[in-house]
C-alpha cells in the first residue's frame, strides 16, 4: 500500500535530551489516526519535525506519490505541499476578523504579487461561508478573532485547516477548553475530514479518542510503543504503566 | 475593485480631501498668487513636512503593519536626497561654468568644462576629478531613475540577507541602525565622492528655472510633495487593507503561524521593505530641493530613529496616525528648537528649549508607548466606533 506520509528512523536530541528516539509512523493517504502518549512523550516534536519546524539529526520524511523528501524544505513549502497544521495553543491572529483568518487560510496562490492582485470572488466567498457553518462560526465572520471563546479559537484554527484544503492535517490537542458538546461536535467535523484526507490527532481526552473510532498510536519517550484499536492499545500493559495508569486511570 | 478599496476605507477619501483642500489654501496664500500671508519660507516648511508625512507612512507600513522596527529608513531618504542632489548641484555649476568660459576668446573644450565643474564642486574637499558615481550627474533621468533603484536595491540585497536568515526583532533593528551608521560614516568620508561633510548644497536653485522666483519653486515643490503624499497614501492603503494587508499583519503578529499556511514569509517582507525604501528615497528627493543642503549628518542613525518616534507618537499602524506623528512632532521640534518656544526662567534655573525639546520628546515617547499604545490616532477610535 502507498502511504502519503512516511517517517522513518527518525530521532532529535534537545540539548543531550531525547525527545524522539528512532520513530518510525506511516499514515495511508486517507486515514483518521489519534496519537497519545504522556506529556513531553514528543508528540507536538514529531509535528514539528513533518512541519519542518524542527531539523532531526537522522532519520527520513518521506511525502506523497513522487516520495519527495521533505526534510530540506521549509515550513511554507511543506505547507504549499498539504500538509496542515493546528497548534496546540490556538494561535489565530486575534487582531483580525475571523473572515480574513479564513481567507488567509484559503487554498489560493501564495505568492506576493498574485496575493497582491488577489480578488475577492464568490467562490471563496462561500467556501469562506460553508467552513464558517462547519465550524459554528457563521455569525461571527466580521468578529474579531481576539473576541473568540477558547474554544472557538480552537474551531476558527481547526477551520483555517479545513480552507487549506491540506492533505495531511496534524491536529494538537483541538478539544482543550471545549464544552462537552463542543467536543463532540469536534470529533464529527474530523472524522467527516478524514474521509478525503490523512487526519492525525493528537488528544489527551480518552472519551474524544474514543468517539474517534480510529486507528491510535501511543507514543512514549519518543518512539511507538503500541499500535491498534484504542481498545487493544488501552489493554496493553506497559501502555497502562506509562499512561494511563499515571493520570487518566 | 477600485470602489469598493474606496468605501472599505473612508479614512483615506477623508484624508485625501483634507490634503486637497490644504494644499490649494496654502497655494491660495502664498506669495505666488500676491496674498503673501504664507511666507515662502513657510511654505518650504511645510512643503518638507509633506515629505516627512511620506516617510512616516512608509515607516508605518514596514513598522506598524509588517512589524518590522527599521531603523534605516531615514537612510533610504537621505539617498534619495542625495541621488537628485547630484544631479542640481551638477547641472547648475555647469550652468554657472558655462557663462563664466563664454567670455574667454577660445570656445572651452569638453575638458576644460568638466574641470572646471569638477573644480567648483569638489574644490572644497580639495579634489577636482569626478568620482566614478558622478557619471550619470548630468542626467536628470538616470539621476531620478536612481532616486527609486539605489533605495531600492540596497533594501532588497539588505532585506533579502537579513530575512533569509531569520533575524527578527531587536537584532534586526540593530542591523539597520549599521547599516545607517555605516552608510553615514561612508559619506562623511572626503572621499567618498560627495563632498565629505560639507555634503550637496545650492540644491534650491533649480537648473532651468533660474528665472523663477523662489516663490514659484517653493510652491511647485510643495504641490509635488502633496501629490506625492497623497499618492503613497493611496498606494500604501490598498496594499495594507486588502488580503496583502491581511498577511502583513499575520507577519507582524505571530510570522511562525503564517508559515504554516504556506506563505513565504521573507519574499512578503522583502516586498514590504523595498517598496517603503523606494517611497523613502522619493520623500528624500523631494525634501532636499527645498531644504536646499544635504549633508551626511541628515542620514545619522538618530534620525531614522526620530521617524520610529514620530510614528509611535502619531499612532502605529494606522497610515494618518503616522501623518500625524510626523507633522506634529517636526513642527513642534522645529518650534522648539528654533527659538519659537519662550524659555522658562525658573530663578535658578532657565529652561532653555533648545536643549530640553530632546527630553520633552523622548519623554513623550516613553508615555506614549507605556500609556497610549495606539498613540494620538488612536483618539480617533473614541470618535468613529466602528460597528461590530
Ligand atoms: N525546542 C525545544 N528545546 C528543548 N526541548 C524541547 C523542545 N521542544 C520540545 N522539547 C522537549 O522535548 C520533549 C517532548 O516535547 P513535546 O512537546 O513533543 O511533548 P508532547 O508529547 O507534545 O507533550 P504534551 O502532551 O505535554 O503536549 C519534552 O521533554 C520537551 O521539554
Ligand atoms: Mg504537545
Amino acid at each position: 500500500m502507498s502511504m502519503l506520509l512516511e517517517v522513518n528512523g527518525v530521532s532529535v536530541t534537545f540539548d543531550g535530551f531525547r525527545a524522539i528516539n528512532n520513530l518510525s509512523i506511516n499514515f495511508a493517504p486517507t486515514e483518521l489516526r489519534a496519537i497519545i502518549g504522556p506529556n513531553g512523550a514528543g508528540k507536538t516534536t514529531f509535528m514539528d519535525i513533518v512541519t519542518g519546524k524542527t531539523k532531526p539529526d537522522e532519520g527520513t520524511v518521506v511525502w506523497g506519490e513522487r516520495n519527495i523528501s521533505l526534510l530540506g524544505m521549509s515550513e511554507s513549502q511543506i505547507a504549499r505541499e498539504g500538509i496542515g497544521r493546528k497548534f496546540q495553543k490556538p494561535t489565530v491572529f486575534e487582531a483580525q476578523t475571523v473572515r480574513q483568518n479564513l481567507a488567509m487560510a484559503l487554498k489560493t496562490p501564495r505568492g506576493p504579487f498574485s496575493v497582491l492582485m488577489h480578488k475577492k470572488t464568490k467562490a471563496n466567498g462561500a467556501r469562506i461561508e460553508a467552513v464558517a457553518e462547519q465550524i459554528g462560526l457563521a455569525d461571527s465572520l466580521t468578529r474579531s478573532a481576539g473576541e473568540l471563546s477558547h474554544g472557538q479559537k480552537q474551531w476558527l484554527e481547526i477551520g483555517m485547516l479545513l480552507a487549506q484544503e491540506p492533505r495531511l492535517m496534524l491536529v494538537d490537542e483541538p478539544a482543550a477548553g471545549m464544552t462537552p458538546e463542543e467536543r463532540e461536535k469536534t470529533t464529527d467535523i474530523l472524522r467527516e475530514a478524514a474521509k478525503t484526507r490523512a487526519v492525525v490527532v493528537v488528544e489527551h481526552d480518552m472519551e474524544f479518542v474514543r468517539r474517534l473510532n480510529c486507528k491510535v498510536t501511543v507514543l512514549h519517550e519518543g518512539s511507538v510503543l503500541a499500535e491498534g484499536s484504542l481498545d487493544h492499545v488501552t489493554s496493553n500493559q506497559t501502555v497502562i504503566d506509562v499512561y494511563l495508569g499515571r493520570s487518566h486511570a | 475593485m477600485r470602489k469598493t478599496f474606496l468605501s472599505q476605507n473612508p479614512s483615506v477619501l477623508i484624508f485625501i480631501a483634507l490634503l486637497a483642500i490644504f494644499t490649494i489654501a496654502v497655494t491660495l496664500l502664498s506669495e505666488v498668487t500676491g496674498v503673501g500671508l504664507i511666507s515662502t519660507s513657510f511654505v518650504k516648511t511645510l512643503g518638507k513636512t509633506l515629505c516627512l508625512s511620506l516617510v512616516a507612512i512608509a515607516m508605518d507600513v514596514v513598522w506598524g503593519y509588517c512589524g518590522i522596527l527599521s531603523l534605516g529608513h531615514f537612510a533610504f531618504f537621505g539617498i534619495g536626497g542625495y541621488a537628485i542632489g547630484m544631479w542640481l548641484m551638477y547641472a547648475r555649476t555647469e550652468g554657472i561654468v558655462m557663462t563664466s568660459l563664454a567670455s574667454q576668446p577660445l570656445p572651452p573644450t569638453p575638458a576644460e568644462i568638466s574641470d572646471a565643474i569638477g573644480n567648483q564642486i569638489f574644490g572644497v574637499v580639495g579634489s577636482s576629478e569626478f568620482p566614478l558615481i558622478w557619471a550619470f550627474a548630468d542626467n536628470l533621468f538616470v539621476q531620478l531613475l536612481m532616486v527609486v533603484l539605489v533605495p531600492g536595491a540596497l533594501a532588497l540585497v539588505f532585506g533579502w540577507l537579513a530575512f533569509r536568515s531569520r533575524v527578527t526583532g531587536v537584532y534586526l533593528s540593530i542591523l539597520t541602525q549599521a547599516m545607517t551608521l555605516a552608510l553615514a560614516l561612508y559619506l562623511f568620508q572626503n572621499d567618498s565622492g560627495l563632498r565629505g561633510n560639507n555634503g550637496l548644497s545650492g540644491l534650491q536653485n533649480i537648473p532651468g528655472f533660474e528665472d523663477s522666483s523662489q516663490a514659484k519653486v517653493s510652491i511647485a515643490f510643495f504641490i509635488a510633495s502633496a501629490f506625492a503624499l497623497g499618492a503613497a497614501y493611496i498606494g500604501f492603503a490598498w496594499i495594507v487593507s486588502g488580503k496583502m494587508g491581511s498577511i502583513v499583519k499575520g507577519i507582524r503578529d505571530n510570522e511562525a503561524r503564517v508559515r504554516f499556511l504556506g506563505y513565504h514569509v521573507e519574499s512578503y517582507k522583502l516586498f514590504i521593505f523595498t517598496t517603503t525604501a523606494i517611497a523613502a528615497g522619493i520623500a528624500g528627493a523631494l525634501y532636499y530641493p527645498q531644504a536646499g543642503i544635504i549633508n551626511p549628518g541628515e542620514v545619522a542613525p538618530i534620525a531614522s530613529i526620530y521617524l520610529a518616534v514620530w510614528v509611535a507618537i502619531g499612532g502605529r499602524g494606522r497610515l494618518y496616525g503616522a501623518v500625524i506623528g510626523a507633522v506634529f512632532v517636526s513642527l513642534l521640534s522645529s518650534w522648539f528648537t528654533g527659538g519659537g518656544a519662550p524659555n522658562i526662567n525658573l530663578g535658578f534655573y532657565t529652561v532653555q528649549w533648545t536643549d530640553w525639546w530632546l527630553v520633552l520628546l523622548g519623554m513623550s515617547f516613553v508615555a506614549v508607548t507605556l500609556y497610549f499604545p495606539k498613540g494620538i490616532g488612536g483618539l480617533f477610535d473614541y470618535l468613529v466606533r466602528k460597528p461590530s
